[in-house]
């Protein structure tokens, strides 16, 4: 099968997001750090896959290497099947802080992106508008974020990242800045969004078990250099072929095995 | 579930309906008498300061040559309107301010601009900007006036004193825009000039006004400084002038002009600032 996909004879589609052997190294003044090294796996098209790691481990930067905003020092970073170049409005990118810009509206947030872009207003102004209204916003769209909770923060930056239309959707830790409570309800609210519309989404968290809770798939990373130590599937069969919410695969009686298997993971390479 | 997130997260504004309870009257009554008390010392300060400045050199206590008093104050000024064509000096300063200003502002925020868009040109020219702007510009004015002649050099202490302060606030200011923001604008596709539009401009708004603020202050230095070198007109001249003919009351009355103006201009800048970050 790799010979079929690798002379373009396949008739298997390429996965969606796939690392291939990649390394990274970070230059500085006072020394080098190899912050990812040998990284290789994929994500299918519409998979939801968290990465946990302690920080520092590289999960930023495969984010950073997959939304085009550096290149690996080695191996091949591809989205289907090409290797990315630079970024690209097929990727949208959630940060750990919401970022929203304090000068600008919710809306004009929203249209950040098509504005860089030079994407046709008007529609895009259209469909801010949709997308805002249908995460709850739709009487906010002309306050500043600073009128905002820490919650509506994080579905307007969503929603600005879904005003690009992009079918990946990279999270890093975007839940952390948040408190307990909105956090539960945030991660349910937006992993639903997420799964509804169908997108291919990657979360970095250090959190297990949001990682566990959210995704069909969790990758686990080891530290200094940061590699591939384990991958977890994750299904909650006992709650049915569905899968679950995230706020009902908490209680399943699976997440208690994988939290522990992971969390013992991670305690094991210090 | 949407609707229990909603709730939950409710903005943080509350409705101010309910009647405002006794505590919080008696709070707010406390509050006002509190400002009354201020603006009445103020006042108080005020008053006392031009009776003492009145009454000392009437009584013979301080020399009245030296310090003058508020009502010769009043009638220098007066005569100043009348003999010495006041609103026409008024008018040169204000033009000389407003025109260094203006080309200080500009010309530094289009040097600060190129130097957050190429950081190589930052690094080289850094040590010169640092000595330039160490440097007491006041000791220019003799070169600048051989160079540039009376009126030029006033233009040139004024812009010199006030354009390095300029570069260095504003490019500062750019340097700290928060990164966060600016990886978000890159992963949108971003370029450097619209990372500089979109972002660091917008983003530093605040900045740009503190260095206007703080550029009032230091144009007016400048002015006054070139014009006691040259000038045959201005407030500064009025000062030198009234100095060498042993015009207190003269002299005052250009410095309170003076005050006033900076004021003046100060207001202009803050109602900008209220516009602009409205
Ligand atoms: N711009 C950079 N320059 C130098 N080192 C960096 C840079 N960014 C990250 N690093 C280093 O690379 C490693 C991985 O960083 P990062 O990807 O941010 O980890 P994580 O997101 O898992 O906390 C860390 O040791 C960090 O110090
Ligand atoms: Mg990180």
């Amino acid at each position: 099968m790799n010979k079929e996909v690798a002379s373009g004879w396949g008739r298997k589609a390429p996965p969606k997001v796939e690392f291939r052997n990649v390394n990274l190294r970070y230059f500085s003044e006072s020394g080098e750090t190899h912050a990812v090294k040998d990284m290789s796996f994929s994500v299918d098209q519409g998979e939801f896959v968290s990465i946990v790691g302690q920080s520092g481990c590289g999960k930023s930067t495969l984010l950073s290497l997959l939304s085009g905003l550096m290149r690996p020092t080695d191996g091949q970073v591809l989205i289907d099947g090409k290797p990315v170049t630079g970024p690209s409005p097929q990727v949208g990118f959630m940060l750990q802080q919401d970022t929203l810009f304090e000068w600008r509206t919710i809306l004009e947030n929203a249209l950040l992106g098509p504005e860089i872009r030079n994407m046709d207003l008007v529609a895009a102004r259209e469909r801010a508008e949709r997308i805002l209204t249908s995460y709850g916003l739709g009487q906010f769209l002309h306050h500043t974020p600073g009128q905002l909770s820490g919650g509506m923060r994080q579905r307007a930056a969503l929603g600005r990242t879904m005003c690009m239309e992009p079918d990946i959707l990279l999270l890093d830790e975007p839940f952390s800045a948040l408190d307990f409570q909105t956090r539960l309800a945030i991660a349910e609210e937006i992993g639903d969004i997420i799964r509804r519309e169908g997108k291919t989404a990657i979360l970095v968290t250090h959190d297990i078990p949001e990682a566990i809770a959210m995704a069909d798939r969790v990758v686990v990373l080891s530290p200094r250099p940061g590699r591939l130590k384990s991958i977890h599937e994750i299904s909650f069969d006992s709650l049915g072929p569905t899968r679950p919410s995230s706020m009902d695969a908490r209680d399943a009686e699976e997440f208690r095995d994988y939290y522990h298997t992971i969390w013992t993971e991670m305690e094991n390479h210090g | 579930m949407v609707e229990t997130v909603s709730a939950v997260e409710a903005p943080a504004k509350a409705p101010a309906t309910a009647p405002p309870s006794a505590a919080y009257k008696k709070w707010l009554s406390l509050r006002a008498r509190d400002r009354f008390m201020v603006q009445a010392a103020r006042a108080l300060l005020l008053i006392t300061f031009l009776v003492l400045w009145e009454v000392a050199p009437r009584m013979e206590l301080v020399i009245p040559m030296l310090t003058s008093y508020p009502t010769a104050v009043w009638d220098g000024f007066l005569e100043l309107l009348a003999l010495q064509n006041l609103g026409w000096h008024i008018s040169v300063t204000m033009m000389e301010v407003v025109i260094s200003f203006t080309v200080a502002m500009v010309l530094g925020t289009a040097i600060a601009i190129c130097l957050w868009l190429s950081p190589m040109l930052e690094r080289i020219l850094d040590p010169f900007l640092v000595v330039g702007n160490a440097l007491p510009k006041i000791a220019l004015v003799p070169i600048f006036y051989i160079w540039l002649g009376p009126t030029g050099s006033i233009y040139a202490v004024a812009i010199a004193v006030s354009l390095f302060i300029t570069i260095l606030m504003l490019y500062t200011g750019f340097n700290q825009t928060d990164p966060n923001k600016i990886k978000l604008a890159r992963t949108l596709g971003a370029g450097k000039r619209q990372i500089l539009s979109k972002v660091v401009l917008p983003g530093n708004v605040h900045t740009f006004m503190a260095t206007l603020k703080a550029n009032i202050g230091l144009s007016l230095v400048g002015v006054i400084v070139g014009e006691f070198q040259a000038s045959k007109a201005g407030l500064g001249y009025l000062i030198v002038y009234g100095s060498q003919i042993f015009r207190m009351d003269m002299v005052m009355a250009a410095i309170v002009i003076l005050s006033l103006i900076s004021v003046a201009i100060y207001f202009v800048v803050q109602k900008a600032e209220a516009w602009l970050t409205r």
